[in-house]
């Protein structure tokens, strides 16, 4: 058994595919049409291209809401990917205008950081020691 | 005299979350709780370090503000003066007004 696909809710799927791709990088794989508006939308690292799916999945159902506002309320990252270096990243995203909930932060093993995917979640960064 | 401020700095875990709000300013409640269970293996709750928080508050220590969908949480500690105040004693290294 492996992971092979993980999904993040957003609010705008187009908006998503902009932010997830031009401002972190990642490459689309996957957009196929279903139903009305909604779109089959997955990203993939440009460094791992058969590697896990992330779909940006269409927030219209009614628990979502409340499920990501009580998330971002505590401050809670819904989402966690792997950097080589997270203040390299920081200074990186942070420059694009990205809106950082916590600045890197050494805690024991890891350095983490995170930040607004401006689509309606908070996505943590971190990098292993080396 | 305020009892809440001694009743908050009481608990050696509320006075670990000032220590880690002396070092940055402005934490969310989840890095408050990564920190405290990363930095100071305290495995307690979410809703613990919220209880905490709420003394700590009610004491003036930490103050909350939102900024837009998020709540940070600053230290303020203006209400420790009033520790200094009550038991302040001149400083004897002072040097002593006397008359020649």
């Amino acid at each position: 058994m492996k992971i092979h696909l993980t999904s993040v809710f957003v609010d705008d799927q187009a908006k998503a595919l902009r932010f997830y791709t031009e401002i972190l990088g990642f490459v689309k794989k996957h957009d196929v049409p279903v139903g009305e508006k909604d779109r089959w939308l997955t990203v993939v690292s440009p460094d791992e291209p058969g590697g896990t799916e992330l779909l940006l999945e269409p927030a219209g159902h009614p628990a979502v809401k409340t499920y990501r506002d009580t998330l971002v309320e505590d401050g809670i990252p819904l989402a966690q990917f792997a950097v080589e270096d997270v203040n390299a990243e920081y200074e990186r995203l942070r420059d694009l205008g990205v809106r950082f909930t916590q600045e890197p932060l050494e805690m024991g093993p890891v350095t983490t950081a995170v930040f607004d995917d401006t689509c309606g979640n908070l996505i943590q960064i971190a990098t292993k020691p080396q | 005299m305020a009892d809440d401020l001694f009743r908050a700095l009481a608990d050696p875990t509320r006075r670990t979350i000032l220590d880690e709000l002396t070092e940055k300013s402005g934490q969310t409640l989840f890095e408050i709780c990564a920190r405290l269970s990363m930095k100071h293996q305290l495995g307690i709750s979410r809703q613990a370090v919220s209880q905490h928080l709420a003394v700590l508050e009610a004491a003036g220590l930490v103050e909350t503000r939102r900024e837009g969908r998020y709540k940070f949480h600053d230290l303020n500690t203006a209400p420790l003066r009033q520790i200094t105040e009550r038991w302040l004693v001149p400083d004897a290294s002072e040097p002593e007004e006397s008359a020649p």
